[in-house]
């Protein structure tokens, strides 16, 4: 079994208000100094092989088909 | 011409949109299920009606866009079928890549229901050849991820391209999209995906009948 975690962000540029609206709302908190805040998403896929090579090859098929779209978002790929 | 309508679990606007082309149309539109894996041929437009597909998880439309009747209405395009996505339906065919950008969260964060005014910003497309250029038409919207985008070299090419077909005038724009996009068409001009519900806007029963032309023109009922 390999365990791996696919973490989806959005492009560079997009713009995203609810990242924005979460800045705000740590502002209100007292947290002065919070520069900007992006949402993304976080994937724990446990995969059945044992064969890293495979599973990486694998993950990335899977951001690229449904985890992600990839016309606002990058996903980065991390066998753990 | 006949309609068909798809159907996925978690879509609500479906007997609106059955019930409209009904009654445009004079005959019943053949339902589909998600499951299916071939359209007939006789069909000569698909819709993919609004609601919330797969409780919208992932992104909008996003698990939809990935059943096997997507696969059959993409071959259906290609070949030509009219096809027309309102809402989700619209959000379900750009993740299904038959339309170009995505749709995002609305600018305010809020959910927008309300009718807006909408420009017919291309009217010589299939769908909208029984507007005329320019006209400003009323229709309902209702959404939490309507916001158009999409770079700004696919933006350029839409407009360049002429496959806005709809605009929210300036002053209605409920979500933020870039350009006021309400709705576009493919570049073969056959697809067409909007986040307005003309579907509610047909008959003087719902205040007006806005959103009639659209389906009359879609279904071959209109002069070009």
């Amino acid at each position: 079994m390999i365990k791996a975690r696919v973490t989806v962000t959005l492009k560079n540029g997009v713009l995203d208000p609810q990242g924005k609206a979460i800045e705000h709302a740590l502002g209100g908190l007292g947290f002065s100094g919070v520069d900007s805040v992006r949402q993304g998403k976080v994937f724990d896929v446990v995969l059945e092989t044992s064969d890293r090579a495979k599973a990486e090859a694998e993950l990335k098929a899977m951001g690229e088909k449904l985890l992600a779209n990839t016309v606002i978002e990058d996903f980065a790929v991390e066998v753990l | 011409m006949k309609a068909a309508v798809i159907l996925l679990p978690g879509l609500n606007r479906d007997r609106d949109m059955i019930a409209a082309l009904t009654k445009i149309s004079g005959q019943a539109p053949q339902t589909i299920w998600q499951t299916e894996t071939s359209i007939d041929d006789d069909v000569d437009l698909i819709v993919i009606p609004g609601g919330f597909s797969y409780g919208d998880y992932l992104r909008c439309g996003a698990i939809a866009a990935r059943m096997p009747v997507m696969q059959a209405v993409r071959e259906k395009a290609e070949k030509g079928t009219r096809v027309i996505g309102v809402c989700n339906g619209f959000q379900i065919l750009l993740e299904a890549g038959l339309l170009p950008g995505a749709l995002m969260r609305n600018a305010s964060l809020k959910f927008v229901c309300r009718e807006v005014k909408l420009e017919v910003t291309n009217a010589k497309t299939a769908f909208t050849q029984g507007y005329s250029q320019g006209q400003v038409i009323r229709c309902p919207v209702a959404h939490h991820d309507g916001n158009y985008f999409t770079d700004p070299g696919t933006l350029a090419d839409l407009e360049a391209s002429n496959q806005v077909a709809f605009r929210y005038t300036a002053d209605t724009n409920p979500n933020g999209s870039l350009n006021n996009i309400a709705g576009i068409v493919n570049k073969a001009g056959n697809v067409l995906g909007m986040m307005p519900h003309p579907e509610n806007l047909i008959e003087p029963a719902h205040g007006g009948s806005d959103g009639r032309a659209l389906f009359e023109s879609a279904l071959g009922l209109v002069d070009a």
